[in-house]
């Protein structure tokens, strides 16, 4: 138990200290671009890698969890081009076809970071928008705008969005 | 902007690009805003705008400004940050205001909450 919550508690600051080693290789070129940002941060991650013996984190959580969120990041951005583009459709056709609706989506996020990121992340997609969280919270209730078959929808979000998001949170 | 002349065409071509794509996701998400039927479904349409508008725009603010080295691209990941907080809690503060209201006068266009999976204290709130 207490195991767990040593590397629980040394991610964010392995994070940071990665921060910290990108900004400072960035201070030794002098420059703050984009490409200097993300080789400082890819060197930083590296070095913390090498020397991961010294942070006590024995199963590499915050490794794990740094590429689950690049690769969550990744999928984000395909998710909002396609959903993006399901929109627009919509938006431009002459007629409006689209049934807008409610669904239910049973949540198993459990803590108040994980569901209120979950909840944020469904509502900056466009085309679905979270409406509210039932009080015993087990369920994301979410607005969406094409909802031709509700159970994909729902599908969609509980196995790509809630699972993806829970491998970087957990 | 007199050191825009020193941009190099292939980077000038990409920045351009990337900002007609901005401005027309961000069109479209205003026409969305005017064309959608209720209010519910009005709310969608301006993310747009707020997530792949403004994303392409930053996009090309960073390239222009990593090619011609004149000031770190700090402000832009801000932008992101900010733009990435605040727009999900105001969309759905406006949802929940609205249904809200719409509860409460008994407007005809509330849409119908599913019962499943059921919640224990029900839908209201």
């Amino acid at each position: 138990m207490s195991e767990t919550r040593s590397a629980a508690a040394g991610t964010p600051a392995l994070l940071v200290l990665n921060l910290l080693l990108m900004l400072g290789w960035c201070g030794a070129f002098g420059t703050f671009n984009v490409w200097a940002l993300s080789t400082g941060f890819v060197a930083g991650y590296c070095a913390l890698w090498l020397t991961r013996h010294l942070w006590g984190e024995q199963r590499g959580a915050y490794f794990r969890r740094t590429f689950a969120g690049f690769s969550f990041a990744l999928f984000y951005a395909r998710a909002l081009v396609v959903s993006a583009w399901e929109v627009a459709k919509q938006v431009l056709s002459p007629t409006i076809t689209a049934r807008p609706g409610v669904i239910a989506v049973p949540l198993t996020a459990k803590r108040d970071v994980e569901i209120a990121t979950l909840a944020n992340l469904v509502t900056l997609t466009p085309g679905t928008m979270s409406i509210d969280v039932s009080n015993d919270r087990s369920t994301l209730y979410v607005h969406v705008m094409l909802l031709d078959d509700p159970e994909a929808v729902e599908a969609d979000i509980r196995e790509n969005f809630e699972a993806r998001l829970l491998e970087v949170l957990r | 902007m007199t050191h825009a002349v020193e941009l190099p065409l292939w980077a000038a071509i990409v920045v351009a690009c990337l900002l007609l794509l901005g401005a027309f996701l961000t069109l479209v998400g205003s026409i969305g805003l005017l064309r959608l039927r209720d209010f519910y479904a009005r709310v969608h349409a301006p993310t747009l705008a707020t997530t792949l508008g403004i994303g392409c725009v930053l996009l090309a603010s960073m390239l222009f400004f990593t090619v011609l080295q004149t000031r770190p691209v700090l402000h832009e990941v801000l932008i992101t940050a900010f733009m990435v907080l605040t727009t999900p809690v105001t969309l759905m503060l406006l949802t929940r205001a609205s249904l809200y209201r719409d509860r409460r006068e008994g407007s005809p266009d509330v849409p119908p909450i599913p019962a499943r999976p059921l919640p224990k204290d029900g839908a209201e709130r």
